[in-house]
């Protein structure tokens, strides 16, 4: 098969980006998107021409590095996968794929497809943790945890911080991103000491950063590669406005 | 010649480590606070070392390549993590997984090292647990365990089959607290591409920023190497795509030796190659091996579809061969016994290069529900790359490279032969030996990195003044600070005919061809001069687009597949000067039917090889493996 494909370029943040086109060389059907800009890249270089930026690693959807927006859906056509887990197959042969990068303020762009997610490291900086020491930790199974308490907390803690659910988001929202660490943590009995201090540090740092308000639409949740729950925005509102009612914890008795 | 003192301490060996910590060297918090470490690579050894050593008090700079520290391949690790908890009362004791790691390494690997790393086992499940990691839990609230490969008891936690993720994102979260407080700075987007050495001593890195090109320089009274391992260098394999050796590979041509390069590990369970595009194998957790099991048809060249294959005519080598251990044998056997059915012609696959990996008496006895919670996000993951649904019809599975076990030299303290120069996890050589245990790799990154470095490097630091760190305008800054640029422009000056991506390509089937699953004198001579080509023809023939300035993925590229081509070439050697066959390294010519057969006389030791100059034959260097607790036997699994 063979495709057409329409890819944002851009040089760097500073200058003007625009779409171009490109005449796939044969693909295999069972390639994978990213191999299938393996295949484009080569090409170009061989004419002489730069490759296209994009980011990717693992290539077996857990890294959360790449991302893109295929045909204007964040991590392409299917559900629960990241664009590393996107094949050939599921496009026609002789179809035109536009290719974007992920757009948000928030997530500036570097070059070409390729943008910058430090805001979300920014998040968990400011509270995504359990504060405890190496070397200070009880024996493991003196804190038990119920399975289903267990289970629920893997279930948010899945998210590989890729970004697709503010790329999917009309106001670039990153509720689901934050909702689903401060629901992993908050789930889990070591996580109580810290659970509302985490969520107001974690849900501040967000707005400051620019992130958009949620309406929920559930855009974010039919895009994510982890299928992570909308629920768990409503959990962390829940925590928020507890949080909020309780009021600041007692700056004296604070550690930093 | 390098010296190599190994630095163990005396005493008995279930006491080495509690004694060595108390006479280690303390620096008062004071003086912590003035000496600043360098530590390269966030994944589980290099996070963890960054977020304990800031705790502690010392200045940490962190630098990544990625754009973030929490993708760091450790990520991807999917089956579990090694503790000699005994939480199941099947019989597990630290010593038990100690003997277990040193025998699964096939005789190989340092004894004391082993016997702390299964120490420290415990204390980890414990701090990740406390870090909110969400283990796989019983109904009354206590942690799972399940088996994995060489071992009898059930010491493998695990949290679905993400287990990597979730411990390097406890990691991550721990040093991004220290970030939030100040106490660690982040470089990410930082590729390390020297190493400075003064008055032979590691003491700062040359940086390229991948977002603009820019060339800095970093001082530090000590440099971290967590960088991970090498096993890109095949091409194809189950590392992410940015994998490198390029860190400890400048590290070694500094002076740092590097140890046992051949010893590459081979996966048993990955899903087959399919063409000549593919970028990446994918894993299929070796937990699966617990439930599945493995077999080929009996007959050669047998077509037929699975379910049409009755039992009699089916062969369960694994079972067959290793009846007390079956589908549970370790890696490298496994993997070795999966090539020698497909090079029998029974192979299964369009390919023939593949085996049956099979749920269906599991499904029968669990049902499938069980299957789906226990396994059920790596049949998605078959069925996506596949379109096959392993719920209905085998897996097809064959060996693909997965780890290497070799690494750049280090002393018990972790410290390589260049005083202050440290190297973590999978970056090293230690605690291996010639093969690694499943769920031991997660093990040895957060042991390295929560609990013996920061006990050790005081060690180093004693003997250094505080604030009093050379400054970066020191020639030897100045001089790598150079060389980086000379090689990133005159790669990007070449104006040959071909792309990084395709020397790549050519040096992985290479290695894979000759110094793989099986490697012979004659193969690994041979290779050895194809190599040597190779690297002349990456001279002259090189062609990189784009620019010095700004993102160049292809500089980059370019930059790593010149050092995968150097280090093949010394894989090759270290390979041939290897005359015995020990875990993953299997020499043709030494063998006792088909199973390894080791020559301890000879070569009860590590290679530890000396960069002499491009092109030159490096030293090899030798440290004895002297055993004190156990006997030296013939590893057996049957």
């Amino acid at each position: 098969m063979k495709v057409r494909i329409k890819v944002w370029r851009q040089k760097n943040a500073d200058s003007q980006g625009a779409f171009e086109t490109y005449e796939t060389p044969t693909l295999n059907a069972n390639m994978s998107f990213l191999e299938m800009l393996d295949v484009v890249n080569e090409d170009l270089s061989m004419k002489g021409q730069e490759p296209i930026a994009f980011d990717h690693d693992c290539r077996e959807g857990i890294c959360g590095t790449c991302s893109l927006v295929i045909n204007g859906k964040p991590h392409g056509p299917h559900r629960k996968v990241a664009t590393c887990q996107t094949y050939m197959r599921s496009f026609q042969d002789g179809e035109t794929i536009v290719v974007e990068p992920f757009r948000a303020k928030p997530f500036p762009l570097i070059k070409d497809l390729v943008v910058n997610r430090k805001s979300f490291d920014q998040i968990i900086q400011a509270g995504g943790f359990i504060s405890v020491r190496t070397g200070s930790a009880p024996d493991a199974n003196s804190v038990p945890v119920p399975k289903i308490n267990s289970d629920l907390a893997m279930d948010a803690a899945q998210c590989i911080g890729c970004g697709a659910c503010v790329a999917a988001c009309k106001n670039a929202s990153a509720m689901l991103f934050v909702s689903a660490k401060v629901s992993h943590l908050g789930l889990l009995p070591q996580g109580q000491p810290e659970r509302e201090r985490r969520v107001l540090a974690m849900v501040g740092t967000m707005d400051e950063l620019g992130f958009g308000s949620c309406t929920v639409t559930g855009s974010c949740e039919a895009v994510c590669p982890k299928d992570i729950s909308l629920d768990f925005i409503a959990r962390m509102n829940r925590d928020y406005g507890y949080a909020l009612i309780k009021g600041e914890p007692h700056r004296n008795s604070a550690e930093d | 010649m390098a010296t190599l003192n190994s630095n163990l301490p005396p005493g008995p060996l279930g006491q080495k480590w509690e004694k060595h910590k108390f006479s280690s060297k303390l620096i008062n918090p004071a003086n912590k606070r003035k000496f600043k470490i360098v530590v390269v690579g966030a994944g589980l050894a290099g996070a963890s070392t960054s977020a304990t050593l800031a705790e502690l008090g010392y200045q940490v700079e962190n630098f990544v390549f990625h754009d973030s520290p929490r993708r760091a391949h450790s990520i991807a690790a999917q089956g579990g993590i090694n503790a000699a908890k005994n939480y199941q009362n099947d019989g597990d004791s630290v010593h038990r997984l100690f003997y277990d790691t040193i025998k699964g390494g096939d005789f190989r690997a340092r004894e004391a090292n082993v016997h702390r790393l299964a120490e420290v086992s415990v204390n980890i499940i414990d701090q990740c647990a406390a870090q909110g990691v969400p283990f796989a839990r019983e109904y009354g609230g206590l942690l799972d365990n399940r088996s994995f490969g060489g071992a009898q008891v059930s010491r493998t936690f695990y949290a679905r089959g993400q287990t990597g993720q979730q411990l390097l994102l406890g990691a991550y979260s721990a040093l991004s607290r220290q970030i939030g407080l100040g106490a660690v700075t982040s470089h990410t987007h930082s590729e390390m591409l020297d190493l400075v050495v003064i008055d032979g001593h590691a003491k700062g890195i040359i940086v390229r920023d991948l977002k603009t090109g820019a060339i800095t320089r970093h001082v530090g009274d000590a440099v971290v190497l967590a960088t991970g391992g090498y096993g890109n260098v095949f091409n194809l394999s189950t590392y992410a795509r940015g994998s490198n050796v390029t860190a400890i590979w400048r590290a070694y041509k500094r002076g740092a030796c590097f140890a046992n390069p051949c010893y590459t590990q081979i996966h048993p369970t990955c899903i087959p190659v399919t063409g000549d595009y593919q970028s990446k194998l994918t894993l299929m957790s070796e937990s699966l091996r617990n439930d599945g099991r493995i077999w080929v048809p009996k007959k050669q060249g047998d077509k037929r579809a699975p379910h049409q294959i009755p039992e009699a005519e089916r062969d369960y080598y694994l079972e067959r061969k290793y009846p007390s251990f079956g589908n549970l044998a370790p890696r490298d056997i496994a993997s070795r016994a999966a090539k020698e059915a497909c090079d029998d012609g029974r192979g299964v696959g369009e390919t023939g290069l593949g085996v049956y990996l099979d749920f269906s008496d599991a499904i029968q006895r669990l049902g499938e529900g069980k299957i789906r919670e226990r396994y059920g996000n790596l049949f998605d993951i078959y069925k996506e790359i596949t379109d096959e649904d392993a719920y209905k019809a085998p897996m097809r599975i064959y060996p693909a490279v997965h780890y290497t076990m070799g690494g750049l030299w280090v002393d018990y303290n972790l410290m390589s032969n260049l005083p202050g120069l440290f190297v973590l996890g999978e970056a090293n050589f230690s605690d291996h030996g010639a093969n690694r245990l499943g769920a031991s790799a997660l093990m040895q990154g957060l042991a390295d990195g929560y609990f013996v470095l920061p006990a050790t490097l005081g060690n180093y630091l004693a003997t250094q003044k505080p604030d009093q760190r050379p400054k970066t305008d020191h020639a030897s800054f100045r001089d790598a600070e150079a060389s980086v640029q000379s090689t990133n422009r005159r790669m990007l000056a070449s104006k040959g005919s071909r792309t990084p991506a395709s020397f790549h390509k050519e040096l992985g089937k290479i290695l894979w061809e000759y110094c793989g699953m099986a490697r012979s004198e004659a193969g690994l001579k041979k290779a050895v001069q194809l190599l040597q080509a190779l690297r002349e023809e990456y001279v002259v023939n090189l062609k990189v687009p784009g620019e010095e300035g700004g993102l160049n993925q292809s500089l980059e590229q370019a930059g790593r597949v010149a050092d995968f081509i150097e280090l093949g070439e010394l894989m090759c050697l270290d390979a041939l000067t290897r005359e015995e066959s020990c875990g993953g390294h299997f020499r043709v010519e030494h063998q006792e039917e088909g199973e390894c057969k080791r020559d301890d006389e000879k070569f009860a030791h590590v290679a530890a090889w000396e960069f002499t100059g491009v092109g030159k034959a490096p030293v090899r260097n030798v440290e004895p493996l002297t055993y004190e607790e156990i006997k030296m036997a013939t590893r057996s699994y049957k």
